[in-house]
C-alpha cells in the first residue's frame, strides 16, 4: 500500500448522527469548463402547472427564476373557464342558483346567497327572519368547511400530510350536516330567492350543537399540530409579505388584507342579512406573512363557531320563505286544495317570475373576501346579465408580489395561503 | 350609499369640478346610487372621486362590463367604488356604443383593475386605451369574438368529439 494515500476512517467507528459532518465535498465542486455564465445569474423560466396539486387546481403560473428565487411570476388563467356567466343569461332566476353554485365550489352558500341579495333587492322582497337566521347558520357551517379544507391541502403543499386527513375529517362532519338540511353534500341550492327551500329537519339542532361543541378542541389539535412544528414555523414566518396599502391597492380582501392589519370584513362594516345581531369579533394579524394568514383563518373558524351557536340560540319561530307566492313556490299540500295555488305553483315553474329593470350589486364576506354579486334585469323572468366579482379572481394579482424575491419553496406556500380557487377565478 | 340628496349634491361638485358635461344622469334605485358618467370624461371622474373629493372614494371593488342590448348605446362599464373610512358605496356607470368601444385605463389610479380590465375586453370587446397588458385573460388567445356580448348565441360553437372533429372548421390548426 502507497503511503501518500490517505487513510479514510473506518465508517462505522464514527457515530450514527455525526456521520454526514464526516464527510467533505470539496472534491466534488469544479466549475464547468468553457462556461461563461455563472450558474447563479442564468435565469430559467418554467411552467408551474396547469396540472400541479400545489396549484390547487388549473392554475398555470409562468415563473422565471434564478437558481432558487422567483423573479417573475405570470398567472395564466381560463383553463376551466365554463362561461357560466353566460348560461345564467339563459335559465330563468330560479335556475341560476345551481350555477352560480358551482362557481366557487367550495362556498357554495356564498355564491348562491350573493345572488339571492342581488334578485331580492330588485324584487324589493323582504327575507323572513327564520330563513335569515338559517342562511347564517349554513353560511357560517360552510365558511368552516371552506377553511377547512383550505387549511388540509395548505399544510399539504408544506408537506404536513396529516392535516389533509384531519382537516377533511371535520369538514366530512359539516357535509352531512348539509346532506341533512337540504339532500345534498355539495352544491345544496338550499337558498332560494325570498328564504330557503325547506325548514331544518326535527334532530339537526341537535347534530349542530354536536358539532359545535366538538369543534373548538378540534382547531386545539390542529394548532397542537402545527405551532410547535419547527418545520411549519419557519416555512410560515416572515414569507410573502405584501404591505398593508398594497394589498388595499391591488384589491386584496378577506384573509390576506385581515392578516396584513386591516380589520375589513363585510360582516361588520357593512352588515348584511342578521349579522349585525350577533357578538363576534373580527381576528387581524400584525406582520402580514404566511403565519398571520395561518392563524387570522383559525381564529376565524372560532368566530363562526360563535355566530352558530348564537344563530340557534335565537332561531325565530315563523316562516322559512316568502309568502309571496309570485316568487316562492306555494306549499305542496296547498296544491291539491287551492287553485290558486296550483296556478302560481304551474307559473312559477314554467316560465318563472320576472323581475323589473334595473340593476343591484349585493356584495357580501365570502371566506376569501368580498364577493359582489351583479344582476342586470331588464323585465324578463331571465337575468340580462349575472356577474360575480370573485375574490379569488382579484386575489390572484396579489401573486406576484408576494412571491418575487422569494425561494421557490416559500413561493409554493404562498400560493397554499392565498387559497385561490380556480372554478371562482375561471368562473 | 349616498341617499338621493347625497348623489345630486355629488353629481354637482363633480359637474363643477370636473365638466359640466361629465355627469349624464343619476340613479338611485332600491337604495343604490348610481353615476351615469359620459365616456370621455370617466377617468376625470374617477381620478376625482379617489383622491380631490371632499368624500373620496379610495378602493375600486369591482369593475365589470355590460350589454344593454337592444337599448343604446349597448355597451357599459361599470365601476364599483367603495369607501372604506365612511362605508359607502358608489357605483360610476359608462355607456358607449360597439363602435366606439374604448375606454381609457384606470389600473394607475386603482391597480387591481388590470385583470378585470382584462376580462371586460375578452368578453366585451372594449379597449382600455393606456392599459400595460390588454390580451384576453379567460379565453384562448386565438379566439374570434366577445361571447358575453348579447348577439353571441349560447352554444354557438360546436363540441369537439373525436367522431367529428374532421366535420369542424379549423380542426387541422
Amino acid at each position: 500500500m502507497s503511503s501518500d494515500r490517505t487513510e479514510l476512517p473506518d465508517p462505522t467507528a464514527i457515530p450514527y448522527r455525526e456521520r454526514e459532518q464526516s464527510i467533505t465535498v470539496d472534491s466534488t465542486t469544479h466549475t464547468l469548463p468553457d462556461s461563461e455564465l455563472e450558474p447563479e445569474t442564468e435565469l430559467l423560466t418554467i411552467n408551474i402547472g396547469p396540472h400541479h396539486p400545489a396549484t390547487h387546481g388549473v392554475l398555470r403560473l409562468l415563473t422565471t427564476l434564478e437558481g432558487e428565487v422567483v423573479r417573475n411570476v405570470k398567472p395564466i388563467i381560463g383553463y376551466v373557464h365554463t362561461g357560466i356567466e353566460k348560461s345564467c343569461e339563459d335559465q330563468e332566476y330560479w335556475k341560476v342558483i345551481p350555477f352560480v353554485e358551482r362557481m366557487d365550489y367550495l362556498s357554495y352558500y356564498f355564491n348562491a346567497q350573493a345572488f339571492c341579495m342581488a334578485v331580492e333587492g330588485l324584487l324589493d322582497e323582504d327575507v323572513p327572519r327564520r330563513a335569515e337566521y338559517l342562511r347564517v347558520i349554513h353560511l357560517e357551517l360552510n365558511r368552516i368547511a371552506s377553511h377547512l379544507f383550505w387549511l388540509g391541502t395548505a399544510a399539504l403543499d408544506i408537506g404536513a400530510m396529516s392535516m389533509l386527513w384531519w382537516a377533511l375529517r371535520e369538514r366530512d362532519y359539516i357535509l352531512d350536516l348539509f346532506e341533512m338540511s337540504s339532500g345534498q353534500r355539495l352544491h345544496t341550492r338550499y337558498f332560494q330567492v325570498g328564504g330557503v327551500i325547506e325548514d331544518i329537519p326535527p334532530g339537526f339542532e341537535t347534530k349542530v350543537r354536536e358539532f359545535l361543541a366538538l369543534m373548538p378542541s378540534r382547531i386545539d389539535q390542529y394548532e397542537a399540530l402545527l405551532d410547535r412544528n419547527e418545520i411549519w414555523l419557519q416555512r410560515m414566518r416572515n414569507t410573502g409579505i405584501v404591505p398593508r396599502e398594497r394589498l388595499l391597492e391591488l384589491g386584496v380582501t378577506g384573509p390576506l388584507l385581515r392578516a396584513a392589519g386591516e380589520p375589513w370584513d363585510l360582516r361588520k362594516a357593512m352588515p348584511y342579512s342578521v349579522y349585525d345581531e350577533f357578538e363576534f369579533s373580527i381576528p387581524v394579524g400584525t406582520v402580514g406573512d404566511n403565519y398571520d394568514r395561518y392563524r387570522v383563518r383559525l381564529a376565524e373558524m372560532r368566530e363562526s363557531i360563535r355566530i352558530v351557536s348564537q344563530a340557534l340560540d335565537g332561531l325565530p319561530e315563523g316562516p322559512f320563505i316568502t309568502g309571496n307566492r309570485k316568487v316562492a313556490l306555494p306549499p305542496r299540500h296547498e296544491l291539491a286544495t287551492s287553485m290558486e295555488a296550483l296556478i302560481h305553483h304551474f307559473k312559477l315553474v314554467t316560465e318563472g317570475f320576472r323581475v323589473p329593470p334595473g340593476e343591484f350589486y349585493a356584495p357580501i364576506e365570502s371566506p376569501r373576501g368580498e364577493l359582489g354579486c351583479f344582476v342586470l334585469a331588464d323585465g324578463s323572468a331571465k337575468p340580462a346579465r349575472v356577474h360575480m366579482r370573485d375574490p379569488s379572481f382579484v386575489n390572484l394579482q396579489s401573486l406576484k408580489e408576494m412571491g418575487e424575491g422569494s425561494y421557490l419553496a416559500d413561493f409554493i406556500a404562498c400560493v397554499a395561503m392565498l387559497d385561490p380557487i380556480l372554478g371562482g377565478v375561471d368562473r | 350609499m349616498p341617499d338621493a340628496t347625497g348623489l345630486e349634491l355629488l353629481a354637482q361638485r363633480v359637474r363643477e369640478n370636473v365638466a359640466q358635461d361629465a355627469v349624464v344622469d343619476t340613479v338611485h334605485h332600491r337604495g343604490q346610487a348610481t353615476l351615469d358618467v359620459s365616456r370621455a370624461r370617466v377617468r376625470e371622474v374617477l381620478c376625482y372621486l379617489h383622491g380631490s373629493d371632499e368624500e373620496p372614494y379610495e378602493i375600486l371593488a369591482s369593475l365589470h362590463g355590460c350589454d344593454y342590448l337592444p337599448a343604446e348605446p349597448r355597451l357599459g362599464v361599470h365601476y364599483q367604488l367603495l369607501s372604506m373610512a365612511r362605508q359607502e358605496r358608489l357605483g360610476v356607470r359608462t355607456r358607449m356604443s360597439i363602435d366606439e368601444a374604448c375606454v381609457p385605463t384606470v389600473t394607475d389610479l386603482f391597480p387591481t383593475a388590470d385583470f378585470q380590465e382584462r376580462e371586460v375586453y375578452d368578453f366585451f370587446g372594449v379597449e382600455f386605451e393606456g392599459h400595460p397588458d390588454l390580451r384576453r385573460i379567460l379565453m384562448p388567445e386565438d379566439y374570434e369574438g366577445h361571447p358575453q356580448r348579447r348577439d353571441f348565441p349560447i352554444g354557438g360553437e360546436p363540441v369537439l368529439f373525436t367522431h367529428n372533429e374532421h366535420e369542424l372548421p379549423r380542426w387541422y390548426e
